[in-house]
């Protein structure tokens, strides 16, 4: 066992556990975007940093760093909280967030998030870069405008269902989500039409064909709930 | 025995200008007057000043010739070689001074470039004879591990990469780890813009580093080294490759290496050439054949590097120490320096400097010994303004700073980094908002777009920043600014995305004045950024050649040949400077200032 401090609280925790767990644990909410329960975390999206006051108040995902002895571990505070704000509004001037045309309006965790936080404005300047749609998939589509580059589709098509068709290609601004090398959904050689990247999915980026605006409900808790009834190695 | 050896330049740059077509004529000179058999030509690593290059040394006088031309060469060979008469006007400031008298190298102390422009690089033997493998050697015999660690950890060695990690500590964790086997990693996926101290080092003393590795190796207790090398370096990796093979056959890297139960050997991986990979996890990551993406620390590669293995990864400059501490001794090595930052440092002085190369000097030197004596001070009278120092993650110093020492912590302290040895002289003509985007524009095209404070935050940084440059920024922007810088510096998973604002928070800490003069005054002082100045003819000074009319992409130069003055008009004129570029007589002025259109 390990203790550490959460918010100047002693809690005691399991070796291996990260922040994020203990967090949960012991109700305290942190806000999460590229962490998916059942999928490896990769601490990207930088929603979940929290501060750790005994290594020089570094910032560290709470959701890809494990619990240490004598942690002094804060989830919120002002300088998490600017931070936490600055990083969505990023996301949102990133591509287009419109929700009153997107699929996943009302089911979307980027849309939940800004509620969260209390980001009714954006105070930086959109982008709008105007990308593709990939609709060659005979059930399911990806709109790029809509991705937040959290990944979960990448590692769910890899990690549950082993696939490896989804891949990241491109670097910095222009970083896209792809089907094998590139080039048309609906052309992949390796997908396997599974749909857990659509459900993955917190944004209305990828969707099944055919559901109108707001009808686009997702289940991402399949992820665990596969991966959990698989045997451990 | 040959009775006068010329060291040949054969790094890089002197490749570049030529030195091997210098070294097929003085062959073709020599056989010409019978000399072949009493003049060795040695082709060796970079001997520091770039510039001058092609470079030849000629001993036993040790004279050095500069800019060496194949049509200079029948003249060397005829009046030197045979009648002993060195030709002047090829010496270095036409003199004929010893190399330590020459103010360019008498302040530098060369301790890992000391072999580098000595030997020849391709040859493990001439590395033998001037001490090399001597320290593995003792090493492997007379000592444990833990005393190697002891003597690292007392020689008060830092990673030579730019953060400064102690590297005896480093080697402690690394030896403490649990997990076998355990790897050992050289990182020189060098990429900062205009720096080549890695580069400069593998390709002029390969075997230093290869010896290096091999004796952290044996301290920390792992049997298998990677080089991960860029593909844009094919003289270092093709050289490396040499003294890898040579060593084997030598029987310094492999099994039972020097006839003892130890066990080391190398693989180079060539990496594409992505700035992010110099990262030590992207860089692991691309190792194992994975895109090159860091991902957040803990756990350090210390503890889970390639593989999940322990892995120690130190640059190729803290390698190529280490065989000097082990045989000089860790008294010797903590003698040179500051209290913290112990040794020497390799720094590729770059800019408007009359010296521009590669140089190493003790730690402790100042910003201005460094500039003025070894750099020799701005090459045209110019004014010399700041130093930009570390690259893309580190920042720019103001005149008025040059007094501080090269120090980990007081380059630190005052916004710039100590890095992995750029540095680039910035005179009056330089615009501090210019070089702000220009390492702001290289930072964000080399995100790897991973986590989104580098990968968008820095897009708009930049995007304020050009604004500015064009003449339409508010002083809120400069608020905004240091609010982005400092917010993707705390929030940004790697080292990228946490030092990409350093160069523009600098800039902002002591140029201010010159952001503001664009925002307030819609002028850029320096006269750089092209839409805040306005060309003019200054009437008395034309002589109506017609040569910036011919090279005006607009017509905005207009005039008759022979007939002065000719004129610009301004509201064809683009700012693109071909007309002051092409005007032999300077008739053309750059004004700061937006024209009036």
């Amino acid at each position: 066992m390990i203790t550490l401090k959460l918010n100047g609280r002693e809690v005691r925790a399991q070796e291996g556990q990260t922040i994020l767990e203990v967090a949960r644990e012991h109700g305290v909410r942190i806000p999460t975007l590229c962490y998916l329960e059942g999928l490896s975390p990769r601490g990207s999206c930088r929603l979940c940093l929290v501060e750790v006051r005994n290594w020089g108040g570094k910032l560290v995902p709470a959701c890809a760093t494990q619990v240490e002895e004598g942690m002094d571990v804060v989830t919120h505070n002002e300088r998490i909280n600017r931070i936490r704000r600055l990083v969505l509004e990023m996301l949102f001037v990133e591509r287009n967030h419109i929700c009153a045309f997107c699929v996943s309006s009302g089911h979307c965790e980027l849309q939940d998030l800004a509620v969260e936080l209390g980001m009714d404005h954006v105070t930086l300047p959109y982008r709008y870069p105007g990308l593709a749609m990939d609709l060659s998939h005979e059930d399911y589509g990806i709109d790029h405008n809509r991705c937040v580059l959290c990944g979960r589709c990448v590692r769910a098509c890899s990690e549950v269902e082993g696939a490896f068709t989804w891949g990241f290609q491109g670097r910095g601004i222009q970083i896209q989500v792809a089907p094998d090398l590139g080039g048309p959904w609906g052309d992949s050689e390796t997908c396997t039409s599974c749909g857990k990247c659509v459900q993955a999915c917190p944004t209305g980026a990828l969707f099944e064909k055919g559901v109108g605006t707001a009808a686009q409900t997702k289940r991402p808790e399949v992820i665990l709930e596969v991966t959990e009834r698989r045997p451990r190695v | 025995m040959s009775r006068i050896e010329v060291l040949l330049c054969a790094g890089t740059a002197c490749l570049s200008s030529g030195a091997r077509e210098v070294k097929a004529a003085l062959l073709e000179a020599l056989a010409e007057e019978g000399l072949t058999g009493e003049v060795r030509i040695v082709e060796t690593g970079c001997m520091g000043p770039c510039e001058l290059g092609p470079i030849m040394l000629v001993y036993p006088e040790g004279i050095y010739y500069i800019r060496v031309k194949p049509a200079d060469v029948r003249e060397i060979v005829r009046e030197h070689f045979l009648k002993g008469r060195p030709v002047r006007r090829l010496l270095w400031a036409g003199e004929l001074p010893e190399s330590k008298e020459i103010p360019f190298f008498s302040r530098q102390l060369k301790v890992v470039l000391a072999n580098c422009g000595r030997i020849d690089p391709e040859d493990i033997e001439e590395y033998i004879a001037v001490g090399g493998y001597e320290a593995l050697s003792r090493v492997l015999t007379e000592m444990s591990p833990e005393d190697v660690i002891e003597e690292i950890k007392r020689s008060g060695l830092r990673g030579r990469g730019g953060a400064g990690f102690p590297t005896g500590l480093k080697w402690e964790l690394v030896r403490m780890a649990e997990g076998s086997p355990k790897y050992i990693i050289c990182n020189a996926d060098e990429g900062d813009p205009g720096a080549f101290m890695d580069r400069a080092i593998l390709e002029g003393d390969p075997h230093a580093v290869l010896e290096g590795m091999a004796i952290a190796a044996y301290a920390v207790g792992a049997q298998h080294g990677y080089i991960y090398v860029r593909a844009e370096y094919p003289l270092a990796v093709q050289r490396l490759e040499t003294a890898i093979s040579q060593a084997r056959r030598y029987g310094l890297l492999g099994e039972g290496i020097l006839e003892t139960d130890f066990s080391f050997d190398v693989e180079i991986r060539v990496g594409a050439g992505a700035f992010v990979c110099g990262e030590e996890t992207a860089l692991i990551a691309s190792i194992e054949g994975r895109r090159g993406e860091p991902r957040p620390r803990p756990p350090y590669p210390a503890r889970s590097g390639p593989f999940g293995k322990p892995t120690l990864i130190n640059n190729v400059e803290t390698f190529a120490n280490v065989r000097h501490i082990v045989v000089r001794g860790a008294d010797w090595f903590s003698s040179i320096g500051t209290e913290k930052s112990k040794g020497t440092k390799v720094f590729a002085l770059a800019g408007q400097v009359k010296n521009t190369g590669l140089v190493e000097v003790p730690m402790g030197i100042t910003l201005r010994e460094l500039v003025y004596d070894i750099g020799g001070g701005a090459p045209n009278g110019k004014k010399i303004k700041a130093v930009q120092i570390g690259g893309p993650s580190g920042g720019c110093l103001p005149e008025s700073l040059f007094h501080l020492p090269v120090d980990y912590e007081a380059l630190t302290e005052h916004g710039a980094i100590m890095g992995s040895g750029g540095i680039i002289v910035l005179d009056e003509s330089a615009c501090m908002v210019n070089v702000a985007k220009f390492f702001l524009e290289f930072t964000s095209e080399e995100s790897c777009g991973k986590c989104t404070p580098c990968r968008v935050g820095t897009k708009i940084m930049l995007g304020i920043l050009e604004r500015i440059a064009r003449g339409e920024g508010t002083e809120e922007d400069l608020v905004r600014l240091e609010e982005l810088g400092h917010m993707i510096r705390d929030a940004s998973l790697c080292g990228l995305g946490q030092t990409a604002p350093n160069p523009v928070l600098s800039s902002l800490r002591y140029f201010r004045d010159e952001f503001l003069a664009h925002i307030r005054d819609k002028r850029c002082p320096a006269g750089v950024c092209p839409d805040l100045i306005h060309y003019v003819v200054v009437p008395e000074l034309c002589r109506a050649c017609d040569r910036c009319r011919q090279a005006c992409p607009t017509g905005a130069a207009q005039g008759t040949p022979g007939n002065p003055p000719y004129r610009i008009e301004l509201s064809a004129c683009i700012n693109c400077g071909a007309c002051f570029d092409a005007c032999p007589f300077g008739a053309i002025e750059r004004r700061p200032g937006r024209k009036e259109r």
